[in-house]
């Protein structure tokens, strides 16, 4: 538990949960979609699984608006610049999702173009298997990303995610 | 017209030897030489009797260890007369094809393909540069003598290596 660490005051527990309390419930998505799993992100995000019961309903399709970037599909080396630069233009507080198995290490894909797993790009924070993901895991990798920012330290001033830091 | 016609028109149209026609597979095929090939094509598309109209697709495939080394293949169809015509160019390595970009608009990005992928040159092409991969790709992936997970990816791979992944060194699993 890295709250627990001895030279934060006291109240800084307490400051923690409740900041964590409420940036696991207002998650605002940015789908980098390129392939086939978007389907199924798009049958998790409407009303039959509706991910908005998670706080997690309304995708900005800004990367200067979101905080968690949802990498959905195979990513290219041609494109991996691209993800780079949408994951330094979001700001800090951020996460990533890495949907599916084309993202998370390629995939069935072992060729010249494709990247084998989007972690040698952007930090991942929640890999999530299948090819495509059924909706049920979906759900259950965003209830571990909210258990992971409820849980994490909340630092007042944010330390760059971004690779060049 | 059936294939077995437009075989026999072909034949009656380009008398000289060198020029191999067959019905393969339901399918008129022809094996032209590459020099014969520019011509070849004008006729195809301007001849009201075949007025193919319509390029298909280019594609090429690797033999490796044959001679010649490639083979271009040209799908052609009509849509005035409904026929379909399969034309095979066998073509060394480091010669060059001349280029139907200016009979047909869309072989144009078509033959960019081809080159990205194969390496193989169109002479008169009027931009004849790799339209899939990007610029600094060192070679042509489709080749058979390229390695199959070859990569050469544009940004470099500073993050730490997964635990899992040194897991899999220790084993000695392939690891891409």
């Amino acid at each position: 538990m890295r709250w627990q660490i001895k030279e934060k005051p006291p109240y800084q527990n307490a400051l923690d949960r409740v900041l964590g309390w409420g940036r696991k419930y207002s998650i605002f998505m940015y789908p980098f979609v390129t392939a086939c799993c978007g389907m199924e992100y798009m049958s998790v995000a409407t009303a039959h699984y509706d991910i908005d019961r998670f706080g997690a309903g309304l995708p900005r399709f800004s990367p200067r608006q979101a905080d968690v970037l949802m990498m959905v599909g195979t990513l290219n080396h041609k494109l991996s610049p691209v993800l780079l630069r949408i994951w330094e233009q979001m700001a800090e507080p951020k996460w990533c999702i890495s949907f599916g198995a084309c993202a998370s290490v390629g995939g069935p894909y072992d060729n010249y173009a494709v990247v084998q797993g989007i972690d040698r790009i952007v930090p991942v924070d929640i890999y999530l298997p299948g090819c495509p993901p059924r909706p049920e895991t979906v759900i259950d990798g965003l209830m571990k990303l909210q258990d992971k920012i409820q849980n994490q330290k909340q630092e007042l001033f944010w330390k760059s995610k971004n690779r060049d830091v | 017209m059936t294939s077995e016609e437009l075989i026999n028109h072909i034949i009656e149209r380009f008398p000289e030897a060198g020029l191999e026609c067959l019905v393969d597979k339901g399918q008129a095929a022809a094996n032209v030489p590459v020099e014969q090939l520019e011509e070849f094509l004008k006729v195809m598309k301007d001849t009201p009797e075949f007025g193919f109209d319509l390029f298909m697709d280019i594609t090429a495939v690797d033999w490796l260890e044959r001679k010649p080394r490639f083979d271009v293949v040209y799908h052609l169809y009509s849509t005035e007369h409904n026929h379909r015509l399969r034309i095979k160019v066998g073509v060394k390595e480091d010669q060059q094809v001349p280029s139907s970009a200016l009979l047909w608009m869309v072989a144009n990005p078509m033959e960019r393909e081809v080159w990205d992928m194969y390496g193989i040159k169109f002479t008169g092409h009027p931009n004849l540069k790799r339209i899939l991969l990007y610029e600094e790709f060192k070679g042509f992936p489709l080749r058979k003598d390229y390695p199959y997970n070859k990569q050469q990816p544009l940004l470099e791979d500073t993050w730490p290596v997964r635990d899992s992944q040194e897991r899999m060194d220790e084993r000695g699993i392939h690891r891409p």
